[in-house]
């Protein structure tokens, strides 16, 4: 059995001025027709990268140095960028989170989902003016009509973020890459287009992966979760199993330091639980765990060799040596594996 | 704790009455009602909250409160006194009471200026100290915002978005103000940095014993802090009581759909969401009556009509909803329907 997209042992590395940055750093997940994979982790974690890597639209010093990225069988790394063109839209459309930034201030909404329809399926003029409407009714902007002569200024920016849904779903893609689509919103209106994504990705069977730093966003619409720091995969699950049973103390401490709403007791007088420190700069990583300095559960052999991204049963993965069942007799000698499990709970 | 040190020192540091603040617009004889007709109190050593969406006018509110913009008309009490229309050398005596931390921490801060020359900048216009005394002041501010003092001599390109913060927050205290306006101050954050610099601000008020107007789009975190909220739309305060009260029972249909609406990282729990239809409108000319009837699920004719005022529905809740009257609000709003 194949999937949708497979992505293995990518690699993308920036050539700096201060060293070489490794941006994304042997990572590798699969996405299926219609599935929703959140990918999350905070600002510099390689997140976005690993997007634009996808879509090769990684530009210098910026480089895909190794690995393979997959669609429907088809290797992406290697492909001609005439072929690359023809996926984009095509096959994988995606959309960011600025949508002011995305669109052309000089073109109306409505020219510029018509052009991805000439240029993608062929279209004349009218006949793509037509598509850019139906795609803009599809995204339940109200009276497509009128709004597809608008200019991007004029329209909210929840709107705005409709019109780019409906550009990239124009060419009826099998997979959306949704970076951050949300952030830029206000929290009703990020109601609406998470509502929005679900409905699609029900209706299309539309395979969507959801860039975000948000875990709320994350828990309601994702099915399955990777979590991301310093551009590795440190944990992936199953969403419900990530929120009720975090394996990574990092997911752990990301899970804890988010303040949640109607909590029992006095909110007032708890602190909430923080990640010590600050992560590490991207041309000086500590050698070993790159969590480990700010790792609560640190034990000397996470600083001693490189750290394997572990399989445990149900599809969760998890890179930290507490997982790690061939070096249960090593860190038995350290603490014993029943401490930690007690502790970490 | 804070509770009860509230009920026995309960006194208002910040009265605000009547608040409006109409920004002209460009070209034509319209305005924009940023903030119309807002009235509130703020009780020392407490944390008010408020939120809202974009454009709903909580950081002008904020920043009408220092005068940093000069409002259209109403008053502002800062310890009984009114500050609206106050001489500009007097308004600067007054300053030194009430400090501001903005969202920004990169925007915030001037590029070409030390660590110290800014955290010490407060010192030098307020004339406080010598220069020796102004350096021991700078180590004391980066050492209780959890910096190391000997960073002081860097500048503000060296130190990461939540150190910038932390920095932020040494100038605001550097004249050991009582009331502090947090203009989002950890929206900019990522989240493990968030829940560091939102602890920090708990210790400061507790050793400082400070008064926050805790200004945010995010509910979570304001919950978390404050000790009362008051929920803005459109200009207008709709609902204002304390955080508890106002996250277990919302009386407003906009505090009710904003609380849905807020992704929670817990995916076991599956709440009937409410999602608003449509955009909220334009402040330049707001709906007639209750300015959020053109969104609410449960607006009637009379909303058009009637501009609903802050009323006390239960003791220490206000609700500004000609829909809501006492008792439990969902059950009534659904045996009306």
């Amino acid at each position: 059995m194949s999937h949708l997209l497979e992505v293995s042992n990518l690699k993308t590395h920036f050539q700096t001025r201060a060293g070489l940055v490794r941006s994304v750093d042997n990572v590798r997940f699969n996405i299926e027709e219609g599935e929703l994979l959140g990918l999350v982790g905070e600002s510099g974690c390689g997140k976005s990268i690993t997007a634009l890597s996808i879509m090769r639209l990684i530009s210098p010093p910026g480089k895909i140095v190794d690995g393979s990225i997959r669609f429907k069988g088809e290797e992406l790394t290697t492909a001609s960028e005439e072929r690359m063109r023809e996926i984009r839209g095509d096959d994988i459309a995606m959309i960011f989170q600025d949508p002011m930034t995305s669109l052309n201030p000089v073109y109306t909404v409505g020219e510029q989902i018509a052009e991805a329809l000439r240029l993608h399926k062929k279209l004349d003029r009218k006949r793509a003016w037509a598509g850019a409407i139906e795609a803009m009714k599809e995204v339940s902007i109200p009276s497509p009509e009128r709004r597809a002569s608008n200019y991007p200024h004029q329209l909210s920016g929840g709107m705005r973020q409709r019109v780019m849904i409906a550009m990239a779903l124009a060419c009826d893609p099998e997979m959306l890459i949704a970076d951050e689509p949300t952030t830029a919103l206000d929290v009703t209106i990020q109601a609406q287009i998470l509502e929005l994504l679900n409905e699609l990705r029900v209706s299309r069977k539309l395979a969507i992966l959801l860039i975000t730093h948000d875990l709320g966003v994350v828990a309601e619409v994702a099915d399955r979760v990777c979590v991301m720091y310093t551009g590795k995969i440190v944990e992936e699950s199953g969403v419900d199993e990530i929120f009720a049973n975090p394996k990574h103390p990092y997911t752990q401490g990301l899970l804890r330091s988010v303040p949640k709403l109607t909590e029992i007791g006095s909110a007032k007088a708890e602190r909430l639980k923080t990640i010590e420190g600050t992560v590490p700069s991207p041309t000086n990583l500590p050698f070993g765990c790159h969590f480990a300095p700010r790792c609560e559960y640190r034990l000397d052999m996470c600083t001693e060799g490189l750290i394997r991204l572990i399989d445990l049963p149900n599809g969760v993965k998890v890179r930290c040596v507490l997982h790690d069942e061939k070096k249960k007799f090593k860190i038995g000698r350290e603490r014993t594996l029943a401490d930690l499990a007690t502790e970490a709970i | 704790m804070t509770a009860t040190a509230i009920q026995t020192t309960e006194r208002r540091i910040v009265e605000v009455r009547n608040l409006v603040k109409h920004f002209p617009v460009d070209g034509s004889d319209d305005v924009v009602q940023a903030v119309d007709d807002v009235s509130f109190d703020i009780i020392g050593g407490e944390t008010l909250g408020l939120v809202g969406e974009s454009g709903c006018g909580k950081s002008t509110v904020g920043r009408c409160l220092l005068r940093l913009i000069e409002p259209t008309s109403g008053e502002v009490l800062f310890e009984g006194k009114n500050i609206v229309g106050r001489p500009n050398k007097q308004m600067q005596a007054l300053r030194r009471e009430m400090q501001i931390i903005f969202q920004d921490p990169y925007a915030s801060l001037n590029p070409r200026l030390s660590i110290r020359s800014i955290v010490s900048e407060p010192l030098k216009i307020h004339r406080i100290g010598g220069k020796s005394e102004q350096n021991d002041r700078v180590a004391d501010l980066l050492q209780k915002v959890g910096l190391d003092p000997k960073y002081a001599d860097r500048y503000p390109h060296e130190f990461s978005g939540g150190q910038r913060q932390r920095i932020g927050i040494a100038r605001a205290l550097a004249l050991n103000p009582k009331l502090v306006i947090c203009d989002e101050p950890v929206s900019a954050l990522d989240v493990s940095v968030q829940a560091q610099v939102v602890n920090l601000l708990q210790e400061l008020q507790d050793e400082f014993g400070l008064t926050y107007l805790f200004i945010s789009h995010g509910l979570a975190v304001v919950e978390h802090i404050s000790d009362r909220v008051a929920v803005m739309y459109l200009g207008k305060i709709v609902e204002i009581c304390k955080a508890e009260e106002l996250y277990e029972h919302p009386l407003h249909p906009y505090t009710k759909a904003l609380l849905s609406a807020i992704p929670i990282p817990d995916p076991t729990k599956k709440r009937d969401r409410i999602v608003l239809t449509g955009d909220v409108p334009t402040p330049i000319n707001p709906p007639s009556g209750c300015r959020f009837r053109t969104r609410c699920p449960i607006a009637i004719d009379e909303c058009a009509a009637i501009d609903p005022e802050l009323r006390e529905i239960k003791p220490g809740h206000f609700a500004a909803c000609i829909r809501v009257d006492g008792y439990d609000s969902s059950q009534k709003v659904e045996t009306t329907q």
